[in-house]
């Protein structure tokens, strides 16, 4: 081949192959991790006014209207603090924890379809990968809380981990229960599988079981031990600050909304339109998905303003004493109506 | 039969169901707070505020330098010096008040028999300096030809019950 002759068949070979789907797929990525990130920091200033409001406070109302700026003044102010990592801290371990627990609550996201068809990766294990993905959120906090060689950040990640490891067990149960009914690892297939209302029915307590694991997967109110301040300081973050602290701050905003994104595809029918009312299919999907989401996360935050802390005894209880054996109890339930009604999937056809 | 009461009640939720009932009513409910810079409380006519030095209505000064206001204060916040004017009037060459020290009784204008010095309404005089906070007779005076409207109002609503 001559050096001097520019081999165009190649090189659009190689943009063709290589460069156009890369290009294709960093676009996707942020299409969807930007407002992600932005509805994430609104849905601090949503947690401000929510409590605020359930309080009788105004909440923040001074920087922009209706304190609406607020977000982006404390994200700012956030960014100017210095990083401080004490001296006594291993601090590889310390700073890679904190992007270990964002990057995770990001990646997941990867498979949640947010309109039909619009989703970056829609594999046929979504739900595991969901589930995996959502355990390995431990690691970021125990590193965190060993990382910092303090005792409040020490015992801080202990709780934490232990929390999410039990909440995970029911988690998974749920989850057993749901793909029952679909027959699908799929999340496309589970959103679009009809469901027979008596299967709703059916599948309801699950749903309750689900959000209050989800808020103590989450470290949310009432299950919020693991930052308990009247004994823990700020919990496994208390070392951190600046934009490793803001760090671990979005990461668990994220997982918020990731598990909220999780009970909307599971049990809230995701990106169709509510009760299945075909009229109000006008509106986008990513509409009444974004609507649905925000409505479980007002749950989320409505919990926050109504419930006090559990103790930690009371938490293991609920979590190993009550949920385990509830869930275990509902899967064989469940399993059992959807075999005796021929609705197992895949089974109506060979019956 | 309490057993599967209290069973189904922590089953279903009840006494948790019933709070969020009550934190979703409470949202909705008027907001006690104000919004505090463009929102203010309604203030007392006896409110005891900023400290003004207030003038008869053809611009004599109202002090004659009694000094009972002096004698009277707790805090010893009010330092008084007086001369005879050229007119023979006896009235103040110095009239100080040290803020920082000021406690806010209000015995100053209880005492005075002119209604000369008088704690007027205003509350927001937070200085960046502490030199700021230590009044003359001028800086008084001031305050009570720019509150002068409200300080009359006040006197005439609360004179019923003096």
């Amino acid at each position: 081949m001559d050096s001097i002759t520019f081999d165009t068949a190649f090189w659009l070979d190689i943009f063709n192959t290589y460069l156009w789907p890369l290009l294709l797929i960093v676009g996707k990525i942020l299409l969807l991790v930007v407002p992600l990130i932005v509805a994430m920091a609104y849905l601090t200033y949503a947690e401000r006014k929510v409590l605020a409001a359930m309080q009788l406070r105004q909440g923040p109302m001074m920087v922009g209207p209706f304190g609406l700026l607020q977000p982006l003044a404390d994200g700012l102010k956030l960014l100017g603090k210095e990083t401080i990592i004490p001296s006594g801290a291993n601090r590889f371990v310390f700073v890679m924890a904190p992007m270990l627990t964002f990057m995770l609550s990001l990646v997941a996201w990867a498979v949640i379809p947010v309109s039909d068809g619009w989703v970056i990766a829609n594999i046929n294990v979504g739900v595991l990968y969901l589930f995996a993905i959502s355990s390995l959120g431990v690691y970021g906090i125990l590193m965190a809380g060993w990382a910092s060689n303090s005792r409040y950040a020490f015992l801080g990640g202990l709780r934490s981990a232990a929390q999410m490891v039990s909440y995970e067990v029911s988690i998974g149960l749920v989850l057993v229960t749901v793909l029952l009914t679909t027959g699908s690892l799929n999340l496309t297939t589970i959103v679009t599988q009809e469901r027979p209302i008596w299967v709703d029915v059916l599948l309801f307590p699950m749903f309750v079981v689900f959000v209050i694991s989800a808020l103590a997967e989450t470290n949310r109110a009432p299950f919020d031990l693991p930052e308990g301040e009247s004994e823990l300081v700020g919990g496994y973050n208390v070392e951190y600050s600046s934009m490793t602290f803001a760090l671990f701050f979005l990461g668990e905003y994220m997982n918020m909304i990731l598990m909220a994104a999780m009970t909307t595809v599971l049990f809230l029918g995701g990106w169709l339109p509510p009760f299945g009312i075909a009229a109000l299919s006008v509106v986008p999907g990513f509409v009444w998905f974004a609507a649905k989401i925000s409505f479980v996360l007002f749950v989320f935050l409505w919990t926050r303003a109504t419930l006090p802390r559990y103790r930690y005894d009371q938490l293991m209880r609920l979590g190993w004493k009550i949920f385990l054996p509830f869930t275990l109890l509902w899967v064989v339930v469940t399993a059992g109506v959807l075999l005796y009604n021929h609705a197992l999937p895949g089974m109506s056809a060979a019956m | 039969m309490s057993f599967v009461d209290n069973v189904a009640r922590s089953f279903l939720l009840t006494e948790i169901v019933k709070g969020f009932g009550l934190t979703l009513k409470y949202m909705f409910k008027p907001k006690v707070t104000l919004n505090y810079p463009f929102e203010k409380g309604p203030i007392s006519p006896r409110f005891r505020g900023e400290h003004a030095l207030r003038r008869y209505p053809n611009g004599e000064e109202r002090c004659i330098a009694c000094k009972l206001c002096e004698a009277i204060c707790p805090a010893q916040a009010i330092t008084i010096e007086a001369e005879p004017r050229d007119d023979g009037s006896r009235r103040t060459t110095r009239y100080d008040i040290d803020m920082t020290k000021c406690i806010y009784c209000g015995l100053c204008q209880e005492a005075c028999p002119v209604d000369a010095i008088v704690e007027g309404p205003n509350f927001e005089f937070a200085t960046e300096t502490r030199e700021e906070l230590y009044y003359n007779k001028e800086k008084l005076l001031a305050n009570g030809d720019r509150w002068e409207a409200q300080l009359a109002a006040n006197i005439e609503a609360d004179a019923p019950y003096r």
